[in-house]
């Protein structure tokens, strides 16, 4: 057999099941697209911690719900969970049309997967894509949220980090979701039926004691709330540390079975 | 442990003898024949032994075996759903097979995938190009996912752009290109790495005359090179102008094999006279056509007289009192053959 001969020549197979030229490929592609995403990224949280955190913080803050809030200011209170659940939006819309069309409508990770370029490392590229998004508009927020100065404790600068933990925990599983849809009706129900809503009752506005007894529970099993509340513990400085480990863990967990739903789910997509 | 990759080998002097019957293919050639490869002995590119692929209870491939030898090009003929498809897919690793043997650059999918797609190059049935990018940034990128320097990705960009005649339209995007375009662009890329080997389906499905004799011409050239072509295609002119041998595919299995000049001689006749009659007569015509050819073949608007000596098939009708619409006398082609071994039946 000449296999060996074969195998040793000018060409090498990239490292990583080529992750980085993935990563590459997304950054060229968003080059070109940048400049829809200014806005989002940098503008939308500066106008709404403004509406937010300044104008509606004002009607909140007084004595009794300062007390609920822990002592600190609405602003102060929101902006971090705001951090987090930002993440998590990012992290969906980045994860949705760009997966399924990747598969259904340009086909190109079947083009990928012609080359030496395996399943792990389309996944990989994409989520480390996905990690840097999610850190430019997570530093970005948190520039702003520095600026109105309603960071309370040095460690909230680690709530960058919590908010692409956030993000990750559901850019994973979206796109293995993404990869088994032949068309994009399922995510207007995704972003309706869950973004949204998680968005608005997982803590980020108002602390999930008051949701009625019966819903908690189910605020405990988003990572959305872990994230919230990871970031705002941290931003507040009254993060203790088992709960800052049983957050961690949370999102973890829900990374880890996101991407390895999302090897299966990619292996059957190209694979048929 | 040495011997050199297919690329480095020149022209084999076997398919000196096709310029003859094609007529797009360029002249220029190599002239040496290869030795090299006859000294080591018959060693397959890809061998295939029982291979075959079944989604649930369907069976896509059933069973087939064939070898590929280096230098060689080799054809899939078969109509839709008879197995072509799946068998690339398969070839090119990123379809596993369910049962039997195959190697593929004397490696094991199962096991090599990677290593052996760093040396195939794919022009699938269905475009896989990126419609955010420019042409040229479609071609560094893939280059890139072969691990190839930026600076080597841009270099052979260039390159192939030139040799898929595309160069004028590096710097614009690849949605307004038209199919042909699209095409020589996906062919380009699957050269990006320098491919032993070229999988192409269906490479000219869907263009226009003038677009499919450029791309056959710049396929003709890599084979020249050395480069081992495998297509699938339903168009017999590809087929006998591309393919030194093929294999006919029909419902999942191989049914006939060999050059296309060895196929026509098996399962066709050297010349085929075709009679057309006004609407009815043919259906009054029997005793009369017996005995005219070696085999007789009924249309509803015409016959087919399959022989040696068309002209004398022709001759003998008219002395028997036929007065046909028409009388046509070509030679015997691939699609006789395909009609024969696959039924004139609609597949759908």
């Amino acid at each position: 057999m000449t296999a060996p001969a074969r195998a040793a020549p000018r060409l090498r197979r990239p490292l990583a099941g080529g992750g980085r030229q993935v990563f590459e490929y997304k950054a060229l592609v968003y080059r070109r697209v940048w400049r829809g995403s200014v806005f989002s990224t940098f503008l939308s949280p500066v106008l709404f911690l403004a509406a937010m955190g300044v104008g509606l913080g004002s009607f909140v803050d007084h004595g009794s719900a300062i007390a609920s809030l822990g002592g600190v200011s609405y602003a102060a209170f929101l902006a971090p969970g705001l951090l987090a659940a930002q993440g998590m939006q990012t992290a969906a819309s980045e994860s949705t049309w760009a997966i399924m069309g990747g598969f259904v409508w340009d086909r190109t990770f079947h083009g990928m997967y012609a080359t030496p370029v395996t399943v792990a490392g389309i996944i990989a590229g994409h989520l480390a894509w996905v990690t840097a998004r999610l850190t430019l508009v997570a530093t970005a927020f948190f520039v702003v949220m520095l600026a109105f100065g309603f960071v309370v404790s040095p460690f909230g600068v680690l709530g960058i980090g919590a908010s692409v933990l956030t993000g990750l925990a559901f850019a994973a599983p979206i796109t293995a979701f993404a990869a088994g849809q032949k068309n994009d009706q399922a995510f207007n129900v995704i972003f309706r039926f869950f973004i949204t809503p998680l968005f608005l009752f997982s803590g980020t506005f108002f602390p999930i004691e008051q949701l009625p007894l019966i819903i908690r529970p189910i605020a405990w099993l988003t990572p959305t709330w872990h994230g919230v509340a990871l970031a705002r513990g941290l931003s507040l400085g009254s993060l203790d540390p088992i709960g800052a480990l049983v957050h961690l863990a949370v999102l973890a967990a829900y990374i880890v079975a996101g991407t390895a739903w999302a090897l299966i789910a990619f292996r059957r997509a190209l694979s048929k | 442990m040495t011997t050199p990759l297919p690329n480095a080998v020149p022209a084999d002097s076997s398919d000196v003898g096709r310029d003859a019957t094609s007529g797009t293919a360029a002249t220029e050639r190599a002239g040496t024949p290869a030795a090299e490869h006859a000294s080591e002995g018959p060693e397959s590119l890809i061998r295939a032994r029982g291979l075959t692929k079944r989604f649930g209870a369907f069976t896509a491939v059933d069973a087939i075996d064939f070898d590929v030898a280096p230098g060689e090009s080799f054809g899939f003929l078969g109509p839709n759903g008879a197995g072509k498809t799946s068998t690339m897919r398969m070839i090119g690793c990123v379809s596993p097979i369910t049962a039997g043997e195959l190697s593929v650059l004397g490696l094991n999918p199962a096991s090599d995938g990677a290593r052996i797609k760093a040396h195939i190059g794919v022009v699938p049935q269905q475009d896989t190009l990126d419609m955010e990018l420019t042409v040229r940034e479609n071609l560094i990128i893939y280059g890139r996912y072969f691990d190839l320097s930026r600076r080597e990705a841009g270099r052979k960009a260039d390159e192939l752009l030139e040799f898929v005649q595309l160069s004028d339209r590096a710097r614009d995007q690849v949605e307004p290109l038209s199919g042909g375009m699209k095409r020589r662009l996906t062919i380009a890329r699957s050269l990006v790495n320098e491919p032993d080997l070229l999988l192409l389906d269906e490479p000219t499905t869907g263009l226009d005359p003038q677009a499919r004799h450029l791309l056959w011409d710049r396929l003709y050239r890599l084979k020249q090179r050395g480069v081992t072509l495998v297509l699938t295609t339903h168009y017999m002119d590809e087929a006998e102008q591309l393919c030194d041998r093929l294999v006919i595919m029909d419902k999942a299995r191989i049914v006939a094999e060999g050059s296309p000049h060895e196929l026509i001689e098996r399962y066709s006749s050297r010349e085929v006279l075709e009679l057309r009659f006004p609407v009815g007569i043919l259906e009054t015509l029997h005793a009369e056509l017996d005995g005219l050819a070696d085999r007789i073949e009924r249309l509803p608007d015409r016959v087919l007289l399959y022989t040696d000596d068309g002209e004398a098939a022709a001759a003998a009708a008219h002395s028997r009192g036929l007065r046909p619409e028409t009388v046509l006398v070509r030679r015997s082609s691939l699609e006789d053959v395909f009609l024969r071994l696959t039924g004139r039946t609609l597949i759908e």
